[in-house]
Parts: structure tokens; C-alpha cells; sequence
């Protein structure tokens, strides 16, 4: 039994900190995706409402893809493909940008449901005021808009954090990854995995309550 | 002045508008008056520019409003409509409702178009309700607060969309009224209804249009106690 301790050691207080470690890298990678997909996100929802031509045949053909395709293909393609095209991208920067383009997928979607949202009576009342179609958009559509799908957007960040988990194929060390190397040397797989699940709740819970408590405001 | 010459229009096949010509002078209350689909709300919705138009013109104080030239967001300010439907801006106060397009369009300071906003709505009846929501107001007060709002554009010509047609029975009354306050006040107003009691008594001439043409137009006793035209009678005989 002696010989095996080399390989196997106990589940120490550092380990915590490597969980933590890999807990940030997480948060970094889903906190970039989440970002940049919801900036770009509202462009291209604001371009399916809008662009006819362009939305039907070129735009929402190319999203549903990103949203149809797993996820897990997407980051092992993107990360294959790369370096045949001369990119020499590292995991990190692969996974963000697969995760990047599939929140802007689902943000779009999103997005173009909130503006539709906003009837075209209502539209016009604020246009028959003399608004121009941006003051529109800026005072009346966005915040009606954004109060009809915040929840849906909670959902998709929450559910793009978690599905960060997936860029540990690539190597990425994130939460996922570091549980799975730490389960290969404690052999203590149901701590492990109680202390990931606990990281991955402490991040998203926030966001739950934030959003909770915003839309309990809105609905005064 | 509202000055229309030869307007057409078309819904793809559909002719809905077959060659409208109409003045409406400074000061004076049109109603127009006609069947569901014969194109009157889609005339008042060309006037201001909700609606293109195919053939012909419209003209505003001597302004072409489909001209491409025209700032047609300028020009709205000088027409203001209330609609079927109320559309409050569900996320404001009644007063921020209010306040907001003078604030944004006229640029007008922020405490400025709220004592714009209080002033406008404690005209119309709503100054205990400046700051509720429009989720707390009843629909009969949200119609008066659509009229408050556009009325704080200080537009020169109001165009009124079956502003009572969505409305319970109980609530069409105070709509009217303030309806009636605002012709008492001289403005210029074209109202687009079927409240033939309104029709009759508020305004100084009553159109009737059949089929996208105006059929007859004239004072409201010529209209409704002496029509020429056989379908104008038939038609006021059946909304009797």
C-alpha cells in the first residue's frame, strides 16, 4: 500500500486554492464570452429584426448553426482548424472565441425576440411624438424590450458559465479540468465534485439574485 | 392648413385609399366617419407619415409631408395622435410619459418638461396620478394620459384614431369630454370615430367615406339629418 501513496495523495488545503485557481479562469472565460457575445449579440438580434434580406439568408441560417451544433464539436473543430488555416491560437483563446460566437447565437435570438416585443402601435405612438427611429429604439423599445427578456439573457449567461466546462477538452484548465485532475490524484471523487459544483453555484448565484432583485424593481 | 390632393393608396392589391381630397382649415374639428376597412384610420395614418402613399399629396401648413426633403420627425411635432390602442410607455410615470418626448425631441430641460408633464396632465383631470404607472390607470385614463402626451408637444393639428373604440362603455365618457375641452380650445382636430353623438356635436363638418373615397362631406346636420348620398343614409341608419 505504501508504493501507491506516491501516486494518490490526500486532498490538502493548497488543492482548495488550485480549485480556486481554476474557478477564476472560469469566470474569466465565461465573463469575456458572455460580454462580447451579448455586445455583438445585440447587433446582429438588432439586424434579425430588422436587415429582411440579409437576416433571412446569410444571418439566421449562420446562428442557427452555432446554436444547433454541440458545443463540444464546435471547440474541438475550432481548435483543430486553426492551426491548419496558420493560426496558432491556445486553448484559452480558442475556447473563448467558440464560446463568444455561441452566446452571440443565442444572445441574438434574444435580442430579436425583445425588440419584436415591442408592438408596432407602440412603435408608432413614439414615432408619432416626433421621436427619431433611434430615440425610439434608446427610450422606448430597449427598455421595454430588455425588461420582456432579461430572464431569457440570465439563462443564457448562466447556462454559457456552465457550459464553459466543455473548453477543458481543449486543456484549458477551468474549474472542471482541475476537479478532474485532482480526482486522478486524491481519488476523492465526491468531495471533489461537491467543492466544484459549490464554486460553480457561488458563481452563478449572484447572478441569480441581481437579476431577481431587478426584475422584482421593474415590475413595481 | 392640411391640404390633401389625389391621394391613392395601396395594401399590395388591395386599393384602399382610391383619390381622397380634403382641407382641413386652421381651428376647425373634422370627424370622419365610415365602416370598418373603408380606410379612414389609413388616411389619418398618411397624414402624419405612419403610412407611405402611393399616388397624390399631403400638405401641412404648406409643407409636403411625403416629400423626401421633409424632416418628418419635425413635422410630427406638429401632429399629434392619440390612438385606437392607448400605447403608454409601461416602464414610465405618468408624468415621465409625458415628459419624455418634450425632454428629447424639444429639448427641453429635464424640470422643465416635467412641470410641462404636471401641468398637461392636471389640465386633463390626472394630477392625483402623476406618479402611477400606467399598469394602475384605467384604460379611460390612459387614453387621457395618450392625449396629455401628445397635446405636450404643443402640435398645431390632432389626429384622433377611434380613440373610444377599445375602451369599456363606462370609460368612453371622459375621453370624449376631453376630447370636447380640447375643441372647445380651438384646436384643430380630425377625429376618426364611431361615436356618431361626438361626431354630431363637436364638429363643424363630418366626412363619410365608402370604399377609400370620401362619399359626403358637410355640416353635421347636413350629414345626419339630411344625407344626399343614398349609402351615407344607409350607413347612418345602420350604426342608429
Amino acid at each position: 500500500m505504501e508504493s501507491t501513496s506516491i501516486f494518490f495523495t490526500s486532498f490538502k488545503t493548497t488543492d482548495l486554492w488550485f480549485l480556486a485557481e481554476a474557478a477564476y479562469r472560469t469566470l474569466l472565460i465565461s465573463g469575456i464570452s458572455i460580454s462580447l457575445g451579448t455586445v455583438l449579440g445585440l447587433i446582429f438580434g438588432w439586424l434579425l429584426h430588422e436587415g429582411r434580406l440579409i437576416s433571412t439568408f446569410i444571418l439566421s441560417p449562420f446562428l442557427d448553426i452555432f446554436r444547433s451544433v454541440p458545443l463540444i464539436i464546435q471547440l474541438v473543430l475550432a481548435y483543430n482548424f486553426a492551426p491548419i488555416i496558420g493560426l496558432n491560437i491556445d486553448p484559452f483563446g480558442s475556447g473563448a472565441i467558440v464560446l463568444t460566437i455561441y452566446t452571440t447565437a443565442l444572445v441574438a435570438n434574444v435580442v430579436r425576440g425583445g425588440i419584436d416585443s415591442v408592438g408596432i402601435p407602440m412603435r408608432r405612438a413614439a414615432r408619432s411624438l416626433g421621436m427619431t427611429y433611434w430615440q425610439d429604439m434608446i427610450y422606448v423599445v430597449s427598455p421595454i424590450g430588455i425588461r420582456a427578456v432579461f430572464p431569457a439573457w440570465v439563462g443564457v449567461a448562466l447556462g454559457v458559465m456552465k457550459d464553459s466546462a466543455l473548453v477543458s477538452v481543449l486543456g484549458y484548465v477551468e474549474l472542471l479540468r482541475a476537479s478532474q485532475i485532482l480526482i486522478t490524484r486524491t481519488q476523492e471523487p465526491f468531495l471533489i465534485l461537491a467543492l466544484a459544483g459549490a464554486f460553480y453555484f457561488a458563481l452563478s448565484f449572484p447572478i441569480a439574485r441581481f437579476s431577481e432583485r431587478l426584475e422584482k424593481r421593474w415590475s413595481q | 392648413m392640411i391640404e390633401i390632393r389625389g391621394l391613392h393608396k395601396y395594401f399590395g392589391e388591395v386599393h384602399v385609399l382610391q383619390g381622397i381630397d380634403l382641407d382641413v382649415n386652421k381651428g376647425e374639428v373634422l370627424s370622419i366617419i365610415g365602416a370598418s376597412g373603408s380606410g379612414k384610420s389609413t388616411l389619418l395614418y398618411c397624414i402624419n407619415a405612419l403610412e407611405g402613399i402611393d399616388e397624390g399629396r399631403i400638405t401641412v401648413d404648406g409643407v409636403e409631408v411625403h416629400a423626401k426633403s421633409t424632416d418628418i420627425n419635425k413635422l410630427r411635432q406638429k401632429l399629434g395622435m392619440v390612438f385606437q390602442q392607448w400605447n403608454s410607455f409601461p416602464h414610465l410615470t405618468a408624468l415621465e410619459n409625458v415628459a419624455l418626448s418634450p425632454r428629447i425631441v424639444r429639448k427641453m430641460s429635464r424640470s422643465d418638461a416635467k412641470k410641462l408633464a404636471a401641468r398637461r396632465l392636471e389640465h386633463i383631470g390626472l394630477g392625483d396620478k402623476l406618479n402611477s404607472y400606467p399598469n394602475a390607470l384605467s384604460g379611460g385614463q390612459q387614453q387621457r394620459l395618450a392625449i396629455a402626451r401628445a397635446l405636450a408637444m404643443e402640435p398645431s393639428y390632432m389626429l384622433f384614431d377611434e380613440t373610444t373604440s377599445a375602451l369599456d362603455p363606462e370609460l368612453v365618457g371622459e375621453v370624449l369630454d376631453a376630447m370636447r375641452l380640447l375643441a372647445e380650445e380651438g384646436m384643430t382636430m380630425i377625429c376618426v370615430t364611431h361615436e356618431m353623438g361626438f361626431a354630431r356635436d363637436v364638429s363643424d363638418r363630418v366626412a363619410y367615406i365608402h370604399d377609400g373615397a370620401i362619399e359626403e362631406i358637410g355640416t353635421p346636420e347636413q350629414i345626419f339629418s339630411n344625407p344626399k348620398s343614398e349609402r351615407t343614409s344607409r350607413f347612418l341608419a345602420n350604426v342608429r
